[in-house]
């Protein structure tokens, strides 16, 4: 009874809130996170690399790491944070109504979301672009290839809207097969039911990682079609948590930028340099400007790690995604991570 | 005063009194939940309304009654799928009466074979969550040859992953005066039941009712469609590129989800079915014999008559269950009206409006159903006389 369900959760969990709660206050999500002493961060259901349980049941991954950097630089303890694993279509009223205080879910940015959704966003954490899967055995090697192709798509996101767009700017056509539950739509993929699965290259990736056999077997068509600068998200409204959220993360970059990481920065504490001594607090400043304490960002690097350990570690070399950087290097290396100066 | 303390002691003032008070009651409620939640939604700067109807879709579905494309607007995007859940219910709806009654008239067979096999068939279907079964049905689809490999199953008619693919007609003027014709067929043939009918009250005497009836509803469209100069063309599928090209095709998620809808709730129609044939007393039964009929003309014109009286009710349930069931299309990738309508509301951002929506559709099309088997089984009770 799935569709029933969720339908039934979804009237719920949108309308009760909104239609009990009472009215939000400026600075409300800053005070009430402080308050209440954790951050409550919607994540996915499950995505390898970005959030999902390890096999000791600890949420890793990089939208993980900025929930737990949000938490290092609040409470000086990036274990304070409660998960609310989201569908894709929960997460926009989870954020709404306030059952979460952020949401780090690979979600893409868009003009609708940041004002007619009554969001705000943080700064991209993850620049991706859909792309398509496809059986090697079928010789492609573009997506401009796929005119006439059945494609199987996910739901509950851009997804369906930019594989429509992409076709019809190239006069192509297509059928979609439209399947809620990944588990279902990868299966009917690998079936053959499609002739090529859509989705961000991120998951792409992700999924011919964990779900095939022989990866080699199934190959990534080079055309992204689409945008999808992957960013946290917050409510409108509170001026002072929309301003830790996005430093928290700038202060990642930056900590990359500078060459600092989780084993180095107790030892940078004592560098000459004025960008590090801000940035760790030891000239304060930042922290009372943030309305936190002056080693927040010390907090962050010392228990998440920089940016670029963060990426290796969850989707990078370090993983079994073997992402490239990209797109996601620092702009330093061509890529477009970029830190505004911390001062 | 006392006339006021009168009037309050009536039962019948007290009773208006009561039922005002819940009515005004429930609807100050929902008036409640309703403005505060547009309140508060305008407060944290989420639009509402209903006017992103009016806007372009911008995404595709997968098979489509009507021409759609993405450029087309989110309002006929729902219509495509609403069409399209009507469309396997309905296809449902029959599959699951045929088989229901077979399946339970089977199960009273005195066949110890045919019995057995019908009591395993209900109690698998029965006792097996539907959402299971629709994802193996989906799965025995996907698990069909592609379709470069596809069955032809008979010339030109192909058998693939990608769906049952046939040839059509080529499109000409004939077909549609073809289909008047054979509206007004079945219009001809609900006649002649008819007069059948009282052809046989009046005399006594048996009408041959089926062969003219079936008369009425296959010859007019053929001799239109001769008349019309219809061509004998076929638009026959084949294999261009990643699929079959030209013919028409009934998809691996249609298949699945009417299979699977029909077979799990003609479990349930078998059992309503058996409980009503066994509500008829056995000397109805004996009486018949008494009178030289058949056993299938007992079955005919005696029992279901009788049954049918205790099976409407309950099969109307099953009807509706089906009905809602059919959202768990979403499940298999069946573009349903639930499907197509959390795409919109993801678009959107509306989702208030999009659940709102689908629930007062489900509604009308419940409460649709209920009328007509209502209507049904108003004619079908014992009348008292």
């Amino acid at each position: 009874m799935i569709s029933k369900l969720q339908a039934a959760a979804l009237a719920a969990v949108v309308t009760l809130p909104l239609a009990l709660s009472g009215t939000a206050q400026a600075g409300a999500t800053f005070d009430g996170v402080k308050q209440k002493g954790y951050v409550q961060c919607g994540v996915n259901l499950g995505l390898y690399g970005f959030s999902a349980p390890d096999d000791k049941g600890k949420w890793t991954g990089l939208d993980v790491d900025v929930c737990r950097a949000v938490a290092a630089a609040m409470f000086g303890d990036a274990e304070k944070v409660k998960y609310t694993p989201l569908s894709a279509q929960q997460r926009l009223p989870a954020l709404q109504s306030g059952e979460v205080d952020l949401l780090a879910r690979n979600t893409t940015r868009t003009l609708t979301r940041d004002t007619a959704n009554g969001l705000n966003f943080a700064p991209t954490n993850y620049y991706d672009g859909q792309g398509f899967m496809v059986a090697s055995k079928l010789g492609l090697k573009s997506a401009k290839q796929l005119n006439g192709a059945t494609i199987c798509v996910l739901p509950g996101t851009t997804t369906e809207q930019n594989v429509a767009d992409f076709f019809r700017a190239n006069k192509m056509n297509f059928k979609p097969v439209v399947i809620e539950k990944n588990e279902e739509l990868h299966k009917a993929f690998f079936a053959g039911r499609c002739d090529a699965l859509t989705s961000d290259a991120s998951q792409l990736a992700a999924i011919r990682a964990a779900e095939t056999a022989n990866p080699n077997d199934y190959l990534i068509l080079p055309e992204l079609i689409s945008k999808e600068p992957l960013s946290p998200a917050i409510r409108q409204g509170d001026e002072e948590w929309t301003n830790l959220v996005t430093w928290a993360f700038y202060a990642m970059v930056q900590a990359e930028e500078k060459g600092i990481t989780a084993q180095t920065v107790d030892a940078a504490m004592t560098s000459p340099d004025p960008d590090v001594k801000r940035l760790l607090g030891v000239t304060a400043g930042n922290g009372k400007a943030l309305g936190v304490e002056e080693n927040w960002a010390y907090n962050i690097v010392k228990q998440v790690g920089n940016y670029g350990e963060s990426y290796e570690r969850n989707v990078g070399s370090g993983s079994k995604l073997k992402m490239p950087r990209g797109q996601n290097a620092l702009h330093s290396e061509g890529g477009l991570m970029y830190a505004p100066p911390l001062k | 005063m006392s006339k006021l303390v009168q009037a309050l002691n009536s039962a019948r003032v007290r009773g208006w009194l009561y039922q005002a008070l819940f009515v005004s009651g429930t609807l100050a409620v929902g008036w409640y939940l309703v403005s505060n939640t547009l309140t508060n939604l305008g407060k944290r700067g989420v639009a509402t309304g209903f006017g992103f109807l009016k806007r372009e879709a911008g995404f595709e579905i997968g098979e489509s009654l009507l021409t759609y494309a993405a450029s087309d607007t989110y309002l006929k995007a729902l219509v495509v799928g609403l069409l399209n859940t009507l469309t396997v219910s309905a296809g449902a709806v029959i599959l699951a009466s045929i088989l229901g009654v077979a399946v339970g008239v089977a199960r009273l067979s005195s066949n110890w074979m045919v019995g057995r096999f019908a009591a395993v068939f209900v109690e698998t279907v029965r006792n097996v969550p539907l959402l299971l079964q629709l994802v193996v049905w989906y799965t025995i689809m996907n698990r069909l040859p592609s379709p470069r490999e596809a069955i032809e199953v008979l010339p030109h008619i192909f058998l693939s992953n990608r769906g049952l693919k046939y040839p059509v007609f080529v499109e000409h003027a004939g077909h549609g005066w073809a289909f008047l014709a054979l509206l007004l067929g079945i219009a001809g043939a609900i006649a002649v039941v008819r007069y059948g009918r009282r052809h046989r009250e009046a005399t006594g005497k048996p009408f041959p009712t089926l062969p003219a009836a079936l008369t009425s509803i296959v010859l007019p469209p053929v001799v239109v469609f001769l008349a019309s100069g219809a061509p004998f063309a076929f638009d026959v599928p084949v294999m261009a590129g990643f699929n079959f090209e030209g013919g028409s095709s009934v998809s691996p998620e249609f298949t699945a989800l009417l299979i699977g809808l029909s077979v799990y709730t003609a479990g349930f129609i078998a059992e309503i079915v058996r409980s009503g044939i066994l509500a008829v007393p056995h000397g109805q039964t004996e009486a018949g014999l008494a009178l030289g009929l058949s056993p299938a003309k007992i079955l005919r014109l005696i029992i279901l008559p009788q049954a049918l009286r205790v099976i409407v009710p309950p099969l109307t349930s099953q009807y509706l269950n089906l009905t809602k069931n059919s959202s768990l299309a979403v499940a298999i990738g069946y573009p349903d009206l639930v499907s197509v309508t959390n795409t919109s509301a993801n678009q959107t951002g509306q989702v208030v409006e999009a659940v709102a929506m689908m629930m007062v559709v489900y509604l009308v099309i419940s409460l649709a159903i209920a009328g007509f088997m209502n209507w049904y089984n108003r004619k079908v009770a014992l009348v008292t006389r």
